[in-house]
């Protein structure tokens, strides 16, 4: 098993904290993992992106032009990013503020209402977990179990009260990620 | 069995100094390395091990606080990126030439000038070639991973200490800003007083009945005693250049072209690899884990089977002087380099091998 993942949107959004929930949850599974942020002058309100690399073998490059699985979360990384997936590979986003929606017809493109979602769910914070739901509800990488493994890791100990949100978020985006289109044959 | 942990190839850097038992870290703050003192500052070993961490003013007093603390015999390190390494060179050559270990770090950013914060290895003349005035080599290891960037910490101390040279890790932005799984070491104690005055006699620890006064200097200027030193410090480049080059080698058995790449440059070759081996082409992989000493006997020893060599670094061509001179015109040498903080692709680096060693 080999996924090689990019998750773009805006800083703030909690792009780089779901990979590195993601990377964790990989380690707790027993994976390799690489966990590549951007770290320039956009992660200054700009946009932000990581490249997470979760796989059974040892992992070459953490650096990639090509990715099994887009996360999509805002319209800059929309226009960078969707011609980078690969053939057949995923797109996932949420098409809050995206005013052009994906047109490739030779990859998978799923929606995940993930603003609207954590806004009903009064807490702007579970964003990216209910993201991360959607995703491994899609692409099951990693357990359920490891993932709340990786959770717990990723957050510091002050933090762990709010382990049982998260984890309704994450449930909340499995149930409510929606196919757009699948790749054609 | 150690601990296995999610961090930052820089974060990596601060807990291995604190398990190895580093006496003091001295640096100023820079992207893409600030993460080295930002964790050391949150672990607060100095109420742990007793080790010193501070902010110095500037990049010049950190490397002289280095020279102070190492002519005590004392474990000291820095960290900094380029602009930040290149304020520091005047220091290093003083502590080259008065023999004093150390490690300073440099998480590369594109150059020249203050350039750019993303990741380069344009530095590399630089840190194997010299950097300040004289005569002198550092000892240069180059991790390619997060987990080679806490290793190399405690081996860069001791080969340091082993020969009373300075010595460097030179990473990049890649490595240092990613995270990886890092198993690390256990918590080992600093040194005594007694066992730094035990251990390294040449050390300022104090004079005793027993013993000269220790003079810790880079200046001599008799000509002909500074000759005789500095045949006594390139005998002991030539003992480091035959006792101390490590490398890895991916796939070289059956290579018919080979890749000669270093850190993050070797993470994305063996990704290139990988898909030249696919399209049924021989390629390997030599990654110097030593930039000095360089694997020159290694390199000539393969060159004769091979059909071509490519150097891939992310600069103008740096590193690919080092190997032209250890081939020495029997292989066909090329380099392919991305450069000003760009980072090449996998698919790049394979286009450039088969446009520049094979199609052409």
């Amino acid at each position: 098993m080999k996924e090689e993942i990019i998750i773009a949107g805006f800083g703030g959004q909690g792009v780089l904290s779901m990979g590195k929930i993601l990377a964790y949850s990989g380690v707790m599974q027993g994976q390799e993992v690489t966990w590549m942020p951007s770290y320039g002058p956009e992660m200054r309100g700009g946009t932000a992106n990581v490249t997470v690399v979760l796989s059974d073998s040892r992992i070459s490059s953490p650096i990639l032009h090509a990715f099994d699985t887009a996360i999509i979360l805002n319209q800059q990384s929309m226009d960078k990013f969707e011609p980078m997936v690969k053939p057949g590979g995923l797109l996932l986003y949420d098409p809050n503020g995206i005013t052009r929606h994906p047109e490739r017809d030779d990859i998978n493109i799923y929606k995940i209402e993930a603003a609207e979602e954590a806004s009903q769910m009064k807490s702007s914070k579970t964003f990216n977990m209910i993201v991360l739901g959607a995703y491994l509800k899609l692409k099951p990488v990693v357990e359920m179990d490891n993932v709340l493994k990786g959770l717990k890791k990723s957050l510091p100990e002050r933090h762990h009260h709010l382990i049982p949100m998260n984890e309704k978020a994450i449930q909340r985006g499995t149930e409510i990620v929606q196919e757009v289109s699948v790749a054609g044959v | 069995m150690s601990e296995l942990r999610l961090m930052k190839g820089n974060e990596a850097i601060a807990e291995a100094a604190i398990r190895c038992g580093t006496d003091g870290y001295f640096g100023y703050p820079i992207t893409p390395q600030s993460e080295v003192m930002e964790r050391l500052m949150e672990l607060r070993p100095w109420e742990s091990t007793g080790m010193v961490v501070l902010q110095a003013e500037s990049e010049v007093a950190s490397i002289n606080m280095l020279y102070g603390g190492a002519g005590c015999g004392k474990r000291v390190m820095t960290s900094s990126s380029s602009p930040g390494i290149s304020l520091m060179q005047e220091g290093l050559s003083y502590m080259a030439g008065a023999e004093l270990p150390c490690l300073v770090v440099n998480v590369v950013r594109g150059g020249p000038g203050l350039g750019t914060i993303q990741p380069s290895q344009s530095d590399y003349f630089q840190s194997v070639k010299g950097g300040g005035h004289g005569d002198y080599k550092l000892i240069v290891l180059a991790p390619a991973s997060v987990q080679e960037m806490a290793d190399f910490v405690e081996l860069s101390f001791d080969l340091a200490f082993k020969y009373r040279n300075p010595a460097m890790i030179l990473s990049d932005g890649m490595i240092g800003q990613m995270m990886e799984k890092v198993e690390l070491k256990p918590q080992q104690k600093r040194w005594t007083d007694e066992e730094v005055a035990q251990m390294h006699s040449w050390a300022t620890t104090g004079k005793t009945a027993d013993r000269d006064r220790n003079i810790i200097t880079s200046v001599e200027l008799d000509s002909e005693a500074h000759e005789q030193f500095n045949n006594r410090l390139q005998a002991k480049y030539r003992e480091i250049e035959e006792h101390e080059v490590r490398f890895e080698e991916i796939d070289t058995d059956d290579a018919d072209y080979l890749i000669v790449a270093y850190g993050s440059s070797a993470r994305i070759s063996s990704a290139a690899i990988e898909i030249l081996r696919e399209k049924g082409l021989k390629v390997g992989l030599l990654r110097p884990i030593t930039l000095w000493p360089f694997p020159t006997s290694r390199l000539q020893e393969l060159s004769g089977k091979l059909k071509g060599i490519l150097s891939v670094e992310m600069s103008s061509g740096q590193m690919v002087e080092d190997i032209r001179l250890a081939v020495n015109g029997k292989v066909k040498v090329e380099h392919f380099g991305r450069y000003g903080g760009v980072v090449p692709s996998p698919d790049e680096v394979a286009d450039a091998l088969e446009q520049k060693l094979i199609g052409g």
